[in-house]
């Protein structure tokens, strides 16, 4: 077998290298739609729409970036998007009878469909945006590959901050406190004085800013720029890690990080020459190459579900609301 | 029990709302039109284009080729853009024949052609349907073409440009799949940048799809982790893998369409299509009131249908003169790239010693290998 190692390089050690590597390059859209989608759950309520806001976001953001020349304000765009998305998500499902998941799935196609019609102009912008600044982790290292693998996007360490954050917030302030009970009894919570529905267009509004910034991030720190079809099934993926994460911010930082490192394992042994493994059970040879590689992300995050899981606390910390009888 | 019911209420929605999204909802009506005077009745023309017209790669580059036969007198053109390779654009050819009136439509991505182009085709006898990649095949109907391009000639002296260029000898490509063209366009690369550095070797990443955004920025990084210092693709739009390049302070090579606005310093040159002439040639064939003469039509340097890129500041001298050298035996129609002894990969013999085969040859179209040289899989 040809190997394309360097001299001096790092060998097979580059293949973790990549995965965190790429982890830290590419992670943070799933770790904000996470986090964003686990602030709406929390108060009883699905939005499934966040697909659409990730790509509003990340339009919106491209956009405003190349016209003002601000990355800031680009950012700032895209959450402000992404909180109407989640305003008219709330409003809507507010409305009596309104099935969330099915708002979700409209508003979905609908940000989408949306963001290519407007995002027209951007895909060749007249002026290149400003993106958002790299930070470099790797300045402890004398290896130029394991600095250049270890530049992270400021947007992607601001998302690691609010981890602890939220978590705190949920579980700490008095905020949080009524978000939790909103989603764990609504009957109880409207009987203590509050408003349901105020309480969860709170929450659907603030896991849309989270998306908006998300996607924000897949045009303003990742490189590609805008186009049409980008990062399909990001955000649906990132609501599905929600479950993962069992409703937990810092499971959703973990989640995160692991479904964006692991797509760097197809990619990364190919780089190293590994092309196909071969397996003997005697009655046959299995020939696991590149296609497989590519599935791994996704069986891994199979994997941990069912291992994690087990017949008595399959849904444990699911908010409680969510599990109550819906228009499906 | 509740909560089983709900993780299948969510297992459901998910896969529901996955499909709508992956599948269903880039169907999007978005037809330029622009006409121009002349004639009673203009001709009108057909394109559909696989991505958005602008999207710095394959889609944009027959978009300009639209835009040339636009601007011929008598002659309307129809486009439309993100077109899926499905049913889709049977409806989108459907559309253009029965609200636009076109005489003459050009499906340009490869998936179009079986069955969906050899079907509508067979419907509407009197019209002509072109299709870019080249599958057609004696028997197929009277009323299709195809044409394509070999690109590789452009590719080849990007390898030569990267192979003088490079200090490693190490040179990375991103393609999308395994496919003939994408293979022959490997290989021309190494083959290219071994005529100045003969222990050169390409390194491939297969990214499993053509428009794979975190996989691309993944495959440049690994690539230059493992020590390349240039780095080319046969991607849908180079974009990611060109910026990504641009970060790791790699030197880079395009595809498609002219690249070096992205990294004017360090872009040696690329491989780039050109279809106005053969658009303006088939529409002139058939505003005359006659039918293509062949079947299936190629061209390369020669023929303008492909283009290399104004060279960049870090093309060496001696890599510039055998550029030089071998677009002028391309031009002269006399370019061989794929010539004996030729091993692939794996240590088989692929062409004997003291055979040559030509550009036009059939053979190099159904390419199934990698050359010895390339490090990656076939498959």
């Amino acid at each position: 077998m040809t190997s394309f190692l360097a001299e001096g390089s790092l060998g097979f050690w580059s293949v973790p290298l990549a995965m965190v590597g790429q982890a830290l390059r590419v992670s943070a859209p799933y770790l904000y739609v996470s986090l964003g989608e686990t602030l709406t759950e929390k108060s009883g309520r699905v939005n499934l729409g966040l697909q659409g806001t990730l790509i509003m976001g990340a339009m919106a953001g491209y956009a405003v970036s190349s016209r003002s020349g601000s990355a800031l304000a680009g950012v700032l765009a895209a959450g402000v998007v992404g909180g109407l998305l989640g305003i008219l998500h709330a409003f809507l499902c507010a409305r009596p009878k309104v099935n969330d998941i099915a708002v979700g799935i409209a508003l979905m196609i609908f940000g989408v469909g949306l963001a290519s019609f407007l995002g027209r102009p951007y895909i060749k912008p007249e002026r290149v945006p400003a993106m958002s600044p790299d930070i470099s982790l790797g300045f402890w290292s004398a290896n130029e590959t394991v600095r250049a693998n270890l530049q992270v996007n400021l947007m992607f360490v601001v998302g690691v901050a609010l981890v602890p954050l939220i978590a705190w917030g949920l579980k700490n302030t008095r905020w949080g406190l009524i978000l939790r009970s909103v989603g764990e009894n609504a009957d109880t919570a409207r009987a203590m004085g509050y408003s349901i529905n105020g309480v969860r267009l709170l929450a659907t509004m603030a896991g849309g800013v989270l998306a908006g910034l998300g996607g924000a991030f897949l045009t303003l720190a990742m490189q590609g720029g805008w186009k049409d079809g980008l990062a399909p099934g990001t955000g649906l993926m990132a609501v599905a890690l929600v479950i993962f994460a069992r409703w937990k911010p810092l499971n959703c930082l973990w989640a995160a990080l692991l479904f964006g490192g692991a797509g760097a394992i197809a990619p990364a042994l190919q780089s190293v020459g590994l092309n196909e493994v071969k397996i003997n059970l005697g009655f046959t040879q299995l020939r696991w190459g590149r296609y497989v590689f590519e599935m791994i992300p996704y069986l891994l995050t199979l994997g941990i579900m069912i291992f994690t899981s087990s017949g008595s606390r399959q849904m444990a910390g699911i908010p409680d609301e969510l599990t109550r009888a819906r228009w499906l | 029990m509740k909560s089983l019911k709900i993780a299948r209420a969510f297992a459901a929605a998910l896969v529901v709302a996955g499909s709508l999204v992956m599948g269903g909802c880039d169907k999007k009506d978005d037809k330029g039109v622009s006409t121009s005077a002349g004639g009673d009745k203009p001709l009108t023309v057909g394109f559909i284009y696989i991505g958005t017209k602008d999207d710095y790669g394959y889609s944009q580059a027959h978009h300009e080729g639209a835009m040339a036969v636009a601007k011929m007198p008598g002659v309307k053109v129809v486009e439309q853009e993100s077109v899926q390779e499905t049913d889709q654009v049977v409806q989108s050819m459907e559309g253009m024949i029965n609200n636009e009136d076109a005489k003459l439509i050009f499906p340009t991505s490869f998936g179009y052609y079986d069955p969906y182009m050899k079907a509508t085709a067979l419907k509407y006898p009197n019209l002509t349907f072109l299709h870019c990649g080249g599958r057609y095949k004696t028997g197929d109907p009277g009323n299709c073409g195809s044409y394509f391009g070999y690109i590789d000639e452009a590719v080849y002296m990007s390898g030569i440009a990267s192979g003088g260029a490079s200090k490693t000898g190490k040179l990375g490509f991103v393609a999308a799949i395994p496919i003939p063209q994408v293979r022959r366009n490997i290989n021309a690369y190494l083959l290219g940048a071994r005529t100045m550095n003969p222990k050169a070797t390409v390194s491939v990443i297969f990214t499993g799809g053509w428009s794979k955004t975190e996989a691309e920025i993944q495959a440049v990084n690994s690539l230059a982790d493992q020590g390349a210092d240039v780095v080319t693709c046969h991607v849908d739009s180079p974009k990611a893998v060109l910026e990504t390049a641009k970060k790791r302070g790699m030197m880079t090579c395009g595809y498609h369409a002219n690249g070096s606005a992205i990294n004017p310093e360090t872009y040696l040159t690329g491989a780039e299509w050109n279809w106005a002439p053969i658009y303006i040639k088939y529409v002139e064939t058939i505003k005359a009131g006659k039918k293509p003469d062949e079947h299936v039509v190629r061209g390369g340097l020669k023929d303008g249908f492909v283009k290399t890129s104004p060279l960049g500041p870090k093309v060496t001298a001696a890599s510039k003169k055998k550029i030089d050298e071998a677009t002028a035996l391309a031009t002269a129609g006399k370019l061989v790239i794929f010539k004996g002894p030729l091993m692939d990969n794996a240590g088989k013999e692929v062409i004997p010693a003291g055979k040559e085969m030509v550009q036009t040859d059939d053979a190099l179209e159904g390419m199934d290998y990698l050359v010895d040289g390339v490090l990656g899989s076939t498959k």
